[in-house]
């Protein structure tokens, strides 16, 4: 029986999602994974082709505001909350590889 | 079986009466609910911060304006704890993650801004399952909270700490927030009231968001009017969040002692035990609640919700999916807990694997598997059309009958340690809750008896959206004649 | 470039992808304040800052502004969704930007260039601003920083994306599409789009292929073109980059490259293996714009004329090309010239004084001075040149060209006057004279500087020669 979700995958999304996994923990969290997508199979099996996709449980629409300015906040109170920062602004260590 | 519930238990309502009478002051009563957790809290953790300092200023603030002859507003004096996913201006905001350990928001919840508003004293931070993902607060990075009725045994979660906060006598009332049962679940397994708005309700401004289109913020209390009270404060359009219903909603309170004469009110079939694992107690209990429902003139029926059967699937891609995204901020950057690393994404990574639990690790995976691309339609694509069914079951549903009823909960509290090995075990609790939250509704837990281990049932009220009045005045029927 | 510069045989594709920053008052999704050069991190607040717990709100004039820029560059507005792109990078505080993926506020439009080429645009969605990243290091550039500092004044800053399709065929299309923009974008006024402040950000997607194809080949994104300039450049230097590794019998890998404006080349940012899944899903904090008919109606209305029909409107009253009066137009001397030409000055005139002398502005010059002024030119009472000094007058000073003319003492010398000076000169330059009506056309030129220098330069110097041809025959 083919897994739902192999470990490869795992360590995939894993990084997508910038968490690392210990060998142990990409065992483990695979076969639970693997557990809850096997539960859904039962969704995965439906035949839905005509029903519309609910992304929302409101029929809402056009909420806008004007465009006025309203109360911003303190920098200092912010900057004293940042791990890291230099010259007002939030540091962060070197960024490999450009803004996608 | 070792438990810390009060004898008697005072509602908000009561103390608003006396406080703003000025027959009782808002510090004295204060004081009275900080004794109570200075005696039990160290044994149930209900809370992450208690707020003693806050909470006698605000207090005496209270106070003075009584006697300067104001209206202090319908919660004058009244102490509430609030889930710990909830910003509060200044005070610590840590969502029971090692990741938010120190973090104070610099500005205030909508909720939190109206329960201060209305005269409330915030009494503190409740402990909770780590960003809301748990059915029994055995998630929080800071250690479980246990369940009042029976220490060996949990509370319930996410908002387990809320939950046990009113039941051990530590505070009137409480805020949580539901997800996918998180209010109710709780509720139920700790002999409280709990509700769950309709969607759009109540504010999520400054709610800390684990799954966007299904979170609520909602009143947790020991009587369905008190709850019915706080909804009301907390409750109604906010500018700030778009998703808030700006309609004003019929008042809670007006027809809350109406009875149900005349109502057709529906009993979820699938979940009297189509669905594995829902106990026979329970069901025998939510039978009694129906029968004592007809008995004061509703008509009550079987109802079939047949996509009841796929939610538990829909919603666990649906919400981690959401949770995937909602929590890519913790990154180290802004604020809260950095690990360092030699590069940027080194630190991201650091910082997450070392500031995130198990649980909340597997659900930023699952879902981001959900998401990715080759997986969306078969996955998540899948989950949002059997939300749409389950929609329409419901209208379909409501076209007949006025409200419905349910479990809450498919069992009694569990012990500690007792389903922490298998998530899906532990998904499995929110099967009777998880429909509400897809489709948007509202639905209230009522304590109704215990099992024959001793621990509280909780049965379930589900109504049409905007339909609360409803909601709590079959509720309110439920609850007098269960007395 | 046109298609000539390239290597015979190849044709040159490019789609730009241009991000706009709007004007508003403040943020797309916040009322924090949308200004450039602020103190950094001074305008900002929970939902820009993306603080837990915060939550969007949508700016009814970045939606107005959006549709505007949609009708204006003739797209359909359509019901839109807001969808989340989910990144890592420190310059999104959420670290997933709110965008519009499948269902965007503006598609199908297109845009007529003053060559007259029509280039389609696929979209034109609304999408909230980044922050500002700075690497500190040796280079200043990313690669060989040591770290880098985020500021989010700019973070939730309204953007449109304009996508057009692959259509643009030469450099100075790809130009007169970013100019024709910022025109309209002008005109809207819901844009400064200045290159050089960011407020309009050009991205190129260049693919080449061989004349007689059909489809596409891979394409290449170039980033970091900050003028008009580059732009050109740019693409001059990756078209002909996958040209010479076609020729090589390679390929070009679908990539997105920077431009690198002192070494004049574009260089590899990520490969494809590094391709982002941005995982986009329904925003699920936002709700569906859906606007009706009355309001894209009302805004239809609203529409300023754009340059593209302002010029079908000159060229068609002036009776000339397209590309004759397009300068005037951007100009925005276009009213000034419609005007002249309905009150009867000659279009070719009046189009050739504002294209040659009237660039650094009209002035003091009013539209009843400027005809009237054409017509002493079109009667030779006075010469273009003479013409040319009273103009520059009337710009400085204003008043009407006849005083203006009087006060330099200026009349054209009348023919008579004319034609005894010549026959004067003449009779002095007997040989010279032989000389011309042998045929040696340069001594022309000594009896027209005779003729100027004796006229204090007052005489038109066509005349002179009309005269001195007329002489030869007798």
């Amino acid at each position: 029986m083919t897994e739902p979700i192999s470990e490869k995958e795992v360590a995939h999304v894993a990084y997508l999602a910038r968490l690392r996994l210990s060998d142990e923990e990409l065992q483990l969290f695979t076969k639970q994974l693997g557990a809850v997508l096997e539960h859904a199979k039962d969704v995965e099996a439906l035949q839905l082709d005509g029903v519309e996709p609910m992304s929302h449980p409101l029929p809402l629409e056009n909420v806008t505001r004007e465009d006025e300015v309203d109360e911003m906040l303190d920098r200092e109170e912010v900057l004293n909350q940042a791990p890291a920062v230099e010259d007002g602004r939030f540091q962060v260590p070197q960024i490999l590889g450009e803004q996608p | 079986m070792s438990s810390i519930i009060p004898a008697t238990s005072l509602t908000a309502q009561t103390i608003a009466e006396k406080v703003q009478s000025g027959e009782w002051t808002a510090l004295e009563t204060l004081e009275n609910y900080l004794t109570q957790i200075a005696k039990s809290d160290a044994e149930i953790h209900a809370f992450n911060t208690v707020l003693e300092d806050e909470a006698r200023a605000a207090a005496r603030a209270i106070d003075e304006r009584v006697a300067l002859g104001e209206d202090v507003g319908p919660l004058a004096g009244v102490p509430v704890a609030v889930k710990d996913n909830l910003c509060t201006k200044g005070m610590r905001t840590t969502a029971s993650s090692k990741i938010l350990e120190n973090w104070k928001p610099p500005y205030d919840a909508t909720v939190v801004k109206r329960l201060a508003d209305a005269g409330a004293t915030l009494i503190g931070k409740t402990n909770m399952d780590e960003f809301a993902m748990g059915s029994s607060t055995e998630n929080s990075a800071f250690g479980p909270t246990r369940n009042p009725h029976d220490l060996t045994c949990v509370p319930g979660g996410s908002s387990g700490g809320s939950a046990a906060a009113v039941a051990a006598g530590f505070s009137p009332v409480a805020i949580g927030s539901d997800t996918g049962g998180s209010i109710r679940q709780p509720a139920s397994l700790c002999g409280v009231v709990g509700v769950k708005p309709t969607y759009g309700g109540v504010s999520r401004y400054g709610l800390l968001a684990f799954a966007s289109s299904l979170d609520q913020v909602g009143p947790f209390a020991n009587t369905v009017r008190d709850a019915a009270i706080v909804h009301e404060v907390i409750g109604g359009y906010d500018p700030k969040d778009s998703t808030s219903i700006s309609e004003p909603f019929p008042s809670f309170l007006d027809a809350i002692e109406d009875g149900v004469e005349g109502l057709k009110i529906g009993i979820i079939s699938e979940l009297m035990g189509d669905i594995d694992g829902i106990s026979s107690e329970v069901i025998q209990k939510t039978r009694e609640a129906a029968t004592l429902l007809s008995k004061n003139g509703a008509l009550v029926e079987e109802v079939s919700i047949p996509a009841s059967l796929y939610c538990l699937s829909a919603y666990y891609l649906i919400a981690p999916a959401e949770a995937s995204s909602n929590l890519s901020r913790y990154d180290g950057v802004r604020y809260g807990l950095r690990v360092d690393g030699e590069t940027l994404a080194e630190m991201n990574i650091n910082t997450r694997t070392a500031g995130f639990g198990d649980e909340v690790k597997r659900r930023i995976m699952l879902g981001t598997y959900a998401l990715s691309a080759g997986y969306f339609d078969a996955y998540y694509g899948k989950a949002l059309k059997v939300r749409r069914l389950l929609a329409q079951n419901f209208d379909e549903v409501y076209s007949k009958y006025d409200a419905l009823l349910s479990p809450t909960s498919p069992c009694t509290a569990f012990k500690l340690g007792e389903k922490t090995s298998d998530p899906m075990t532990m998904y499995v609790n929110d099967v009777c809750t998880i429909p509400s939250n897809l489709v948007g509704h509202p639905a209230i837990s009522v304590p109704f008896g215990s099992g024959s281990d001793g621990m509280p049932i909780g049965v379930q009220i589900l109504a049409p959206p905007m339909q609360e009045a409803l909601m709590y005045r079959v509720a309110s029927t439920l609850e007098s004649a269960e007395k | 470039m046109t298609n000539a510069d390239l290597k015979d045989g190849w044709e040159l594709i490019v789609g730009l992808e241009v991000h706009v920053e709007l004007g508003t008052a403040t943020k797309l999704f916040c009322g924090c304040i949308n200004q450039f050069g602020d103190e950094p991190n001074t305008n900002i607040c929970p939902v820009c800052l993306g603080l837990p717990g915060s939550l969007p709100v949508v700016n009814e004039k970045a939606v107005i502004s959006a549709m505007q820029l949609g009708r204006a560059l003739n797209c359909s507005v359509n019901r839109s969704v807001f969808a989340r792109k989910n990144y890592f990078y420190p310059d999104m505080p959420k670290d997933y930007q709110i965008s519009q993926y499948d269902q965007p506020t503006n598609t199908d439009g297109y845009l007529d260039l003053p060559s007259g080429v029509r280039i389609g645009i696929e979209r034109a969605h609304i999408e909230e601003d980044t922050g500002k990243t700075v690497h500190i290091g040796s280079t200043g550039r990313i690669s060989g920083s040591d770290y880098s500092l985020v500021d989010y004044n700019r973070a939730g800053v309204p953007l449109i994306e304009v996508v057009s399709h692959p259509e643009i065929r030469t450099i100075n299309q790809a130009k007169e599409y970013v100019e024709e923009l910022r025109g309209i974008l002008l005109t809207l006024g819901v844009s400064d789009a200045k290159m050089e402040e960011g407020s309009i950000r050009v991205d190129a997607n260049v693919s080449v292929r061989t004349t007689n194809e059909d489809g596409l080949r891979t394409r290449c994104e170039i980033k970091n073109v900050n003028s008009l300039r580059s732009l050109g450049r740019a693409i001059e230097y990756e078209a002909n980059r996958q040209i010479d590794l076609y020729e090589n019998g390679e390929s070009p890998s679908q990539e997105t490259r920077h431009w690198d404006e002192s070494a004049g080349r574009t260089r590899s940012g990520r490969s494809k293996e590094d391709a982002e899944d941005y995982r986009y899903f329904q925003e699920p904090d936002l709700v569906p714009l859906n606007p009706n008919s009355e309001i894209i109606h009302m805004i239809d209305q609203g529409l300023p004329t754009f340059p593209s029909e302002r010029r079908t409107q000159l060229a068609a009253l002036a009776d000339m090309d397209i590309a004759e009066i397009a300068l005037i137009v951007e100009r925005s001397h276009d009213d000034f010239a419609s005007e002249t030409i309905r009150a009867g000055a000659t279009p070719q005139m009046a189009i050739k004084h504002l294209t040659n002398n009237l660039s650094d502005g009209l002035g003091k010059l009013t539209p009843e001075a400027f005809t009237s002024l054409l017509q002493m030119e079109e009667t030779a009472e006075l010469t273009s040149t003479q013409a040319k000094k009273v103009l520059g007058e009337l710009v400085q000073k204003g008043g009407n060209p006849q005083e203006v003319a009087a006060q330099f003492g200026l009349e054209a010398i009348g023919t008579d006057q004319l034609e005894t000076l010549i026959d004067q000169l003449i009779a002095n330059h007997p040989d010279e004279w032989e000389r011309f009506c042998g045929g040696e056309k340069k001594v022309q030129g000594f009896f027209v500087g005779e003729i100027m220098k004796s006229t204090s330069g007052q005489a038109d110097g066509k005349a002179i020669n009309q005269i001195l041809n007329a002489r030869t025959a007798e």
